[in-house]
């Protein structure tokens, strides 16, 4: 103890002191804290382009799984709007295809119906040229039949037979 | 056989600088005269004391036949009773025996034990007691450019140098080129493994530049230790003192309340027993604290500069019993090994010197949410 009490120099120990304070104070400016700024800096920047790699992973599996929705609605919808184009298409086809039933329909009647009346028409047109055509005959033949006394009888008698039957 | 021929100090030094440990030259002239070896168990005792003390002058090696000395002065800066002196340790010749005498300005000093000593008034040299002490000569303050002072000047340098390189390349790009790729593991290891958990997340911050400092300066200085140079600067007790006094001084200064609540009056004890609970606490912040960091880092490096010392020495105290070879190969092996784990050991110092810091930093600003 007496010779370490000896050893001890002050004028040492001022020095160390002084030019420890020094040291501490320069390298504080110089050394230290630049370079733990830059050791942060240097992390941070590390964690967050770690957090920034995750994020956009998870950004990247939504939007994955946003693209699958988006697919998976598309699909749906087309379905539907086939199914919904079929529909349109089974009704229109069917509709026109009653229509057209209703249509033709109408005109067979309209056609039956002026095929009637035609026919009518021509029945009694025919029937009034078919009787002029008699009277005329009728006439001819009525004026040479009177002609002659005996065919005259005979035809009275036929034609008053033929009435009867009638 | 040339080994035993030659003398033995030459070799010492060879073998020191080659095996790059302390290549740290006693000076022979006063104590044993010019030119003699270092041989006898005495001599080593006091070559190993003197190296593990400051010095005034930077000694690489003597030579043996011409008393040349290798060294380059430093400069001496002391506080005499006529004020401030400066010259150069070149004026002491080397001399550490109180030999030499120089004056400056009406002021005799002299240099005794790598101890600056002012004469007294009419005292022409020193007279020394039975004991070695001067009787007509007292220390001065002095706040020379030691050995120490100037390996203390040197790790700064390196430490300005290196991790200012570092800062900079920050600003060239996130990853560090150069030297700055094994500085930056260290600062990170320090920050995440002494200061984080010692202090917490939150508060660690503040005292990083402390922390790092104080590591890294006592690291590189026991590294420095461990080369040719032969600087002991953590061994010098008061360097480890200053150190400890500044941990304490912070930790004792960025307390919070908690801290001092628990150590002045601590919660939950019977109330006679609480001012001596606090008189305990403070006197262990105080001085048991500091006292435990500044003497274990003290008595480390010192230990661990005898020891290699020692072995090194084994090749001239066991040459006698297992002839020159032998005795010098055992030494090479067992300084070598020994060597190795002071390089463990100066890092294990400065790793323990700091995290003992941080773990006081963190007992003082600690904020206790229970109340037990």
């Amino acid at each position: 103890m007496d010779q370490l009490l000896n050893d001890f120099s002050p004028g040492l120990f001022f020095m160390q002191l002084i030019i420890l304070v020094i040291l501490i104070v320069l390298l504080r400016a110089f050394a230290w804290k630049p370079i733990l700024a830059a050791l942060d800096a240097r992390e941070s920047g590390i964690e967050d382009a770690l957090k920034a790699a995750e994020n956009a992973k998870l950004e990247m599996a939504n939007l994955q799984a946003d693209n699958e929705r988006l697919l998976q609605e598309a699909r749906l919808e087309r379905e539907t709007l086939l199914k919904e184009a079929r529909e349109m298409k089974d009704k229109i086809i069917s509709e026109a295809t009653n229509e057209a039933q209703d249509k033709a329909g109408k005109m067979i009647e309209q056609a039956q119906a002026a095929i009637e009346s035609e026919k009518k028409a021509a029945m009694a047109e025919l029937k009034s040229h078919v009787a002029g055509l008699s009277i005329d005959i009728a006439e001819k033949v009525v004026r040479e039949e009177l002609s002659n006394k005996d065919k005259q009888l005979k035809l009275v008698e036929d034609m008053l037979g033929e009435t009867t039957l009638n | 056989m040339k080994i035993a021929q030659k003398p033995i100090k030459s070799y010492l030094l060879i073998l020191m600088a080659l095996t790059t440990l302390f290549g740290y030259a006693k000076e022979p002239s006063q104590s044993h005269g010019e030119g003699e070896k270092v041989d006898t168990p005495e001599e080593i005792r006091e070559y190993i004391a003197h190296h593990l003390k400051d010095s005034h002058d930077f000694h690489f090696y003597t030579h043996n036949e011409s008393g040349t000395h290798y060294s380059f002065p430093l400069p001496v800066i002391v506080w005499t009773s006529e004020g401030l002196k400066t010259f150069m340790s070149s004026e002491f010749h080397h001399d550490d025996a109180g030999h030499v005498v120089v004056e400056k300005g009406g002021v005799k000093l002299t240099k005794i034990h790598s101890k600056i000593y002012e004469l007294d008034q009419n005292a022409t040299s020193v007279n020394f007691d039975e004991e070695h002490h001067p009787t007509n000569a007292h220390r001065v303050l002095d706040f020379s450019i030691t050995k120490s002072v100037f390996g203390m000047l040197l790790a700064g340098l390196l430490l300005l140098l290196g991790f200012g390189a570092l800062a900079r390349g920050y600003k060239r790009g996130h990853v560090p080129k150069g030297i700055g790729r094994v500085l930056e593991p260290l600062v990170i290891y320090v920050r995440d493994e002494i200061a984080k958990p010692n202090i917490g997340e939150k508060k660690y911050r503040k005292f990083m530049g402390f922390l790092l400092t104080v590591f890294f300066f006592i690291w590189i200085l026991n590294l420095l230790g461990l080369t040719p140079l032969g600087f002991n600067v953590t061994g010098q007790i008061a360097v480890t003192v200053c150190l400890a006094l500044f941990t304490m001084v912070i930790y004792m200064f960025s307390g919070s309340k908690d801290f001092w609540k628990h150590t002045l009056w601590m919660p939950g004890v019977p109330v006679i027993l609480r001012p001596i609970l606090a008189v305990i606490e403070l006197v262990g912040f105080i001085v048991i604290k500091p006292f435990s960091l500044l003497v274990r880092l003290f008595a480390n490096m010192t230990a661990g500069h005898f020891v290699v010392m020692s072995l090194i020495a084994l090749m001239i105290t066991m040459k006698e019993a297992f002839g020159p070879v032998a005795s010098t190969g055992m030494s090479l092996v067992l300084a070598l090994f020994i060597s190795v784990i002071e390089i463990l050991v100066a890092f294990l110092q400065a790793f323990i010197f700091t995290m003992l810091s941080s773990l006081f930093i963190g007992m003082a600003v600690e904020e206790h949410d229970d109340h037990h």
